[in-house]
């Protein structure tokens, strides 16, 4: 990204068009040269490669294929992509179906629908890597250039995660070869050495089936570089056509034993193919030298890396170089030995057979002898002179895998992975001639593996802590957990209580369909045209604004996940929770694309985001809470917010909320007002009948208020505001009257007594209470204060003037008038009790005084007594 | 009687008195976590439920506890929160954030007061901090007061009602909260109240009866709207009680005679007319305990090894004490050339009617005085005048209109006496060796004529 702002990038045609529209005034072609004036290099970027595109977060670029490249008419360059998506791209709580840790190089094939695959091919950046994995290998660890390779082991279809189809397998793999990349298969082999040994039990089975064409990939990779790219191109259409066959897996096994005879060789390569992922259960004979030379790089990187502890299956292997060599030698190794016992596990490997089968491997016959990685294990530890009785145990678990596999999918390949897994652990303790040093490294992990690995594959919504790491960076807060577990309501009052709490969701919104609808509607229609546009909504506080606003987003999202409207993405701002109007940025932007930055980047960045087309750019429906406070002198913020919609490809829908229905033409400019659009909508009050059925739909089924009781209070509210919170709150506090007044009689329902209790609580003016509870000085100086006001007919004294009324008062009453320093310590009482308002105290005697309340309701406070 | 059985009964007696002046004292300065509770039963059920039900059922709730000051708002909640502390089913699931304007912190029960948490800023660090959740984030540096916002809220925002611990903040002078911008720290705390979050319980502390006005209305409107109010709705009788309950000694302690000695000397006290006369003097005039506290305080200290023993005497004394004007004991300490400036801007009062005045005019009144009727009185020069007048300013027995600017002339510049004539001639009464003339003087202006 960064060299693209420096240097300007010319991007031009490389050859001739391979065919061309003339009506469409399309050409195609195959390939674009992309120049960078300022370093005078030159990319070369063909169909079929892998390119970073330019995406909303400028650490991210989009990680895709390209797969055509046209001039349209407009004479602009144009590019189809196939995309593939980072983690950071799929929602979060997606991502928990993963339920492994995805490294940062890993990305997922993208089938998500809706993605516009058509770009300006001047957003591509450059070409990368992206190697595709199977499911259970490991990450290479020694990659020549990580920034620029990436891999791929699932695809992504916006819904759930699902392993490479076979045909998408090779031809990531064919697209790779094609740049004459080598991707040695084995180097992604090699580090499940370095892997613990739980990870590595784990693949063994499945990669042990799926991993021969993979390696025969690899290997056909190393000697087609010289074919032609015609040749190629045919095979990949050949892969294509046939999902089980892949007839490179032949092609290799000739190339590399060229001298034995067919029949049995084929069963021999199967076999060390096999073997090729298994290297942990390689003998360990001295490797032939030829491969050395193959591996030179990998030699020198890995090894150092390796723990020798961590390798628990392959008890012999002591050194590193040993190892290495180990893992060469697989291939060859394993022939002669098994041999010997293919006869004997014929019958045994049958099951395997079809296992093999399942995951797509091509095999001459039924008949044929496979080994499969038991079998295969059994010649290992045959060579290292384990006894014959082994082999019979061994049998019985080969079985008990193949019914497991029998009974599960073949979609499920994962699963059932992980069922062989558990197969796997359990023949190996069991061989008693293990070397003591292994079956002590053995222990330990088996027990961290059933915990750790068993459990997830197995149940996989069981586990209900989150899994996911700590990290210290992105720290999530978490309030302790409590260390009882919470009451259920016991009585019916206290359900009726959990219920009425504002904080309870109701299945529905009563009384706000017609709302509801509204504002559905204007979003969906705005999600399916793809256009943007703004709506503000108003009404008093507590009228269900933001509640109704929810429920339409929970409703599209529904609409969304059964696929009758485009995906969109969802931010919520609220302008009450932000500290400064123009964090509203930083909130939005950290919404979409998880970056943090400043708010005035962030500006930049959101106005980028929104003017320019997105290749990949969903929908936004953000919705503004409190509108009022993103008030700014010059209203950036506002008008920012309201003008991106208006552009052509920003694709946004702001539901702006706040209070006040003129809020537009008391706050904002004009041409603030004129971008928010006159798409309005005002929430009334809630009239009583209402806020009954609010009330009443939220008790249903629980008789806990008399009929009328709920009448009052909707009433009483409606009367004062309409908020149905504070209607709420009141049958709230109406229960708990009424259980403290029925606490020894059987539990009764509310009735208008308690009712109007709980009114009197919450509606009574405090003031009156508060001057009949005052002392008698407290009183007279009230009196005085009055005394005062009638006599300059001004409604404000000072101290001495109501002091002298005061101690002509007190003569009256015949006590003792107090000091001067009494009278301002009642006033000062009186003052942070704010029955009256008086000035700062230095001012002393001359400190003026007024009541806080009108004077009629002193006098009445007062003569009651 | 020997010597040295006195000597003996009177170390034994100072014992007993440093034990009871310790007791009381640590009773009237609220050190003693177990101070009673008075005339607020009612109050006390209704928190004790509300906070029960918060820990139990882990229901939100919001609450304010408004009451003059001295009502006992924090003593009512430190009781709710003992006895609830003490209970089974609550004990351990109860966070507790305390928000003061003023102090109380310990380790266990933090409180956040609006005097101490001056901004929101102050506050939500203070909240992070009392939640430990700052240990939880590591050694992260807090960042901007828009992180820490945004990080405190999705922390409440990931629990639920029937998991998370709930959490009891106290906001202690919950009215200043109020005046933070935008009241951005109450909407959300009330916001993760009323919604399907953490359980959370708000408890704010004011003395303000006009509290709810002062909420701007969608914080009102989230705000549950329960109301405990603390009256001090006793009467006398009641007051009596307090008093008693207030000044006996506890039952357990050490020298049993003594303290009988004492508890019967207090109930002969409430007998005593004199005494009721004070305590009904300062009920009158207020009926907050801590006056009270104050009072006896002041009584109490009067106790010595020669006199163990309260009497009336003591608590009128401590009354009188309690009751003085706090400017006119100023002016018992004046000398006689400020009396008579005094005196001097009292008359310019009485003719201007209240109106300012300055120096210059106070100097001239004083002139007169000292020429037409002044016998004893010395001639002083303007400069020496001048020194005492700006003697009472510092004394702000006199206050100037505005600020002295370095332009204006000093002995024109306007100023307001700040005592009343009441409270100039009770002074003048009680000034000692106070001239004739001067009395006089003071006495009517027009008195030299």
């Amino acid at each position: 990204m960064n060299t693209r702002q420096q240097s300007k990038l010319i991007y031009s045609w490389y050859g001739k068009p391979l065919s061309s529209d003339r009506k469409l005034r399309i050409s195609q072609y195959k390939g674009i040269l992309i120049t960078s004036e300022s370093s005078k290099t030159e990319t070369c970027i063909q169909l079929g490669d892998f390119i970073l595109v330019e995406g909303v977060n400028a650490d991210q670029p989009y990680v895709a294929q390209l797969m055509d490249l046209y001039e349209d008419g407009a004479q602009h360059k144009r590019a189809v992509v196939q995309w593939f998506c980072r983690l950071e791209e799929i929602p979060q709580n997606k991502r928990k179906l993963l339920k492994r840790e995805i490294p940062a190089q890993e990305v997922f094939f993208d089938q998500v629908l809706g993605y516009d695959t058509d770009i300006a091919a001047e957003t591509i950046i450059k070409t990368i890597m992206v190697l595709p994995l199977h499911l259970d290998e490991e990450l290479p660890t020694v990659t020549l250039n990580k920034e620029q390779t990436f891999y791929v082991r699932q695809s992504w279809d916006g819904k759930c995660f699902k392993v490479l189809s076979p045909d998408t397998f090779s031809k990531l793999k064919e697209a790779n070869k094609k740049r004459g990349v080598i991707t040695n298969s084995s180097k992604a082999f090699t580090p499940s050495d370095i892997l613990t040994p739980v990870k590595k039990e784990m693949e063994s089975v499945v990669r042990s089936a799926t991993k021969p064409k993979n390696a025969d990939m690899e290997i056909e990779s190393k000697h087609s570089t010289s074919k032609s790219s015609l040749a190629k191109e045919r095979h990949s259409q050949r892969v294509a056509n046939n999902d089980i066959k892949t007839p490179t897996a032949r092609k290799k096994l000739e190339l590399n034993s060229p001298t034995r005879s067919k029949a049995k060789l084929l069963g021999c390569e199967v076999l060390g193919l096999l073997d090729d992922d298994c290297d942990a259960m390689a003998p360990l004979e001295p490797s032939a030298p030829k491969r050395k030379v193959k591996f030179t790089g990998e030699i020198l990187g890995s090894p150092p890396k390796i723990p020798c502890s961590n390798d628990k299956s392959k008890p012999t292997c002591e050194t590193a170089e040993h190892r290495q060599r180990s893992s060469d030698t697989i291939r060859l190794s394993p022939y002669t030995k098994v041999k010997d016992f293919l006869e004997k596990d014929r019958n045994l490997d049958e099951e395997d057979d079809i296992l093999l089968s399942l995951v797509g491997y091509q095999k001459p016959s039924s008949q044929m002898p496979v080994l499969t990685p038991r079998s295969r294990r059994t010649c290992a530890q045959k060579t290292n002179a384990l006894i014959a009785e082994q082999i019979s145990l061994l049998k019985s678990h080969g079985k008990l895998a193949a019914e497991e596999d029998f009974s599960s999918d073949s979609d499920s390949s994962y699963s059932s992975s992980s069922e062989e897994e558990d197969d796997d652990d359990d023949d190996v303790p069991c061989t008693p001639e293990k070397t003591p040093k292994s079956s002590k490294i053995f222990s330990t992990p088996k027990s961290s593996r059933k915990s750790a690995v068993h459990t997830p594959a197995k149940t996989p919504k069981k586990t209900g802590t989150p899994r996911t790491p700590r990290t210290p960076r992105n720290a999530t807060p978490e309030i302790p957990r409590r260390v009882q577990a919470a009451q259920e309501p016991a009585s019916v009052l206290e359900e009726a209580r959990l219920r009425l709490h504002v904080s309870a969701i109701p299945e529905s919104l009563p009384c706000r369909e017609e709302e509801f609808q509204d504002i559905y509607n204007f979003v969906e229609s705005k999600l399916i045209d793809g256009t943007g546009g703004c709506m503000y909504i108003s009404g008093v506080p507590g009228t269900g604004k933001t509640a109704t606003v929810h429920e339409v987003i929970r409703c599209l999202q529904q609409a969304t996940e059964n696929e009758e409207l485009p995906p969109f993405q969802f931010v919520e701002i609220n302008g009450m929770k932000l500290t400064d109007p123009h964090q509203a940025y930083v909130q939005i932007l950290e919404f979409l694309t998880g970056q943090k930055v400043t708010a005035t980047h962030a500006a930049v960045l959101l106005a980028k985001l929104f003017s320019t087309p997105g290749p990949k750019r969903k929908t936004t429906v953000l919705i503004v809470d409190e509108l009022d406070l993103l008030w700014t002198r010059k209203q950036n913020v506002m008008y920012n917010l309201f003008d991106w919609p208006t552009q052509k490809h920003s694709k946004l829908i702001i539901l702006a909320i706040a209070n006040t229905m003129d809020l537009p033409e008391r706050i904002m400019m004009n041409r603030v007002a004129s971008r928010l659009g006159l798409t309005r909508m005002s929430f009334q009050p809630y009239t009583y009948k209402q806020l009954q059925q609010i009330v009443l739909s939220r008790l249903k089924g629980v008789k806990a208020f008399e009929e009328d009781a709920v009448q009052l209070v909707s009433r009483k509210v409606a009367a004062l505001s309409g908020d149905a919170r504070r209607c709420l709150d009141i049958c709230r506090r109406a229960t708990e009257i009424c259980e403290l007044a029925g606490q020894k009689k059987n539990p009764e329902i509310v009735r208008m007594a308690h009712v109007t209790e709980a009114i009197d609580e919450m509606f009574s003016s405090p003031y009156v209470s508060a001057i009949r509870n005052a002392s008698l000085h407290e009183q007279i100086f009230l009196k005085a204060i009055l005394a005062e006001f009638r006599r300059a007919g001004v409604e404000e004294a000072t101290v001495q003037q109501i002091y002298h009324h005061y101690v002509a008062l007190c003569r009256v009453e015949g006590l003792q008038s107090p000091t001067v320093s009494e009278i301002m310590a009642i006033c000062s009482r009186l003052g942070a009790c704010r029955l009256l308002l008086v000035e700062a105290s230095n001012k002393y005697l001359h400190m003026r005084v007024r009541l806080n309340l009108s004077q009629d309701d002193v006098m009445y406070a007062l003569r009651e007594e | 009687m020997s010597k040295r059985k006195l000597k003996e009964s009177s170390a034994e007696s100072a014992e007993c008195i440093s034990q009871v002046q310790k007791i009381l004292r640590e009773r009237f300065c609220h050190h003693c976590a177990a101070g009673k509770l008075f005339g607020m039963e009612q109050q006390y059920r209704h928190l004790l439920e509300l906070l029960k039900r918060t820990t139990v059922h882990g229901e939100s709730n919001s609450a304010l506890v408004i009451g003059p000051r001295g009502s006992g708002k924090t003593a009512l909640l430190n009781h709710v929160l003992k006895d609830l502390r003490e209970m089974e089913q609550v004990r351990e699931n109860l966070l507790e954030v305390h928000l003061n304007g003023n102090c109380q912190f310990s380790m266990k029960n933090p409180f956040l007061s609006g005097l101490l948490q001056t901004n929101d800023k102050v506050a939500l660090k203070e909240i992070t901090r009392q939640l430990q959740l700052e240990n939880v984030v590591g050694d992260k540096v807090f960042g901007s007061f828009a992180e820490n916002l945004a990080f405190l809220l999705e922390a409440l925002r990931k629990g639920d009602r029937t998991s998370s611990c709930p959490i009891l903040f106290v906001l202690d002078e919950f009215d200043l909260f109020v005046h933070h911008k935008n009241q951005t720290l109450l909407y959300n705390l009330f916001d993760i109240s009323q919604s399907a979050q953490t359980p959370v319980t708000v408890i704010g502390l004011t003395c303000r009866q006009d509290i709810l006005e002062l909420l701007e209305k969608r914080v009102k409107s989230r705000f549950s709207h329960r109301q405990i109010y603390l009256m001090n709705s006793f009467d006398f009788k009641q007051y009596m009680k307090i008093f008693k309950k207030q000044l006996s000694l506890p039952a357990e302690f050490p020298d049993e005679s003594f303290a009988q000695k004492w508890n019967n000397n207090v109930q002969h006290l409430s007998e005593d007319k004199t005494v009721q006369a004070v305590l009904q003097n300062l009920f009158h005039h207020t009926k907050d305990l801590r006056s009270l506290h104050l009072l006896l305080m002041l009584a109490s200290s009067a106790v010595t090894v020669h006199h163990p023993l309260l009497t009336a005497a003591d608590l009128q004394e401590a009354s009188r004490q309690h009751s003085t004007d706090s400017k006119a004991n100023i002016v018992h300490g004046l000398s006689v050339l400020e009396i008579c400036l005094i005196i001097a801007m009292k008359h310019l009062n009485e003719v201007y009617d209240g109106e300012p005045f300055n120096f210059q005019m106070v100097y001239n009144e004083f002139q007169k005085f000292i020429q037409r009727k002044a016998h004893s009185m010395y001639n002083f020069e303007k400069p020496v005048v001048m020194k005492a007048f700006e003697h009472l300013l510092q004394l702000e027995l006199v206050q100037p209109l505005e600020r002295p600017s370095a332009r204006a002339q000093r002995e024109f510049l306007l100023m307001k006496l700040l005592l009343d004539s009441s409270q100039i001639m009770d002074a003048l009464q009680v000034y000692p060796n106070c001239p004739t003339d001067v009395k006089q003087w003071a006495a009517s202006s027009l008195s030299w004529l």
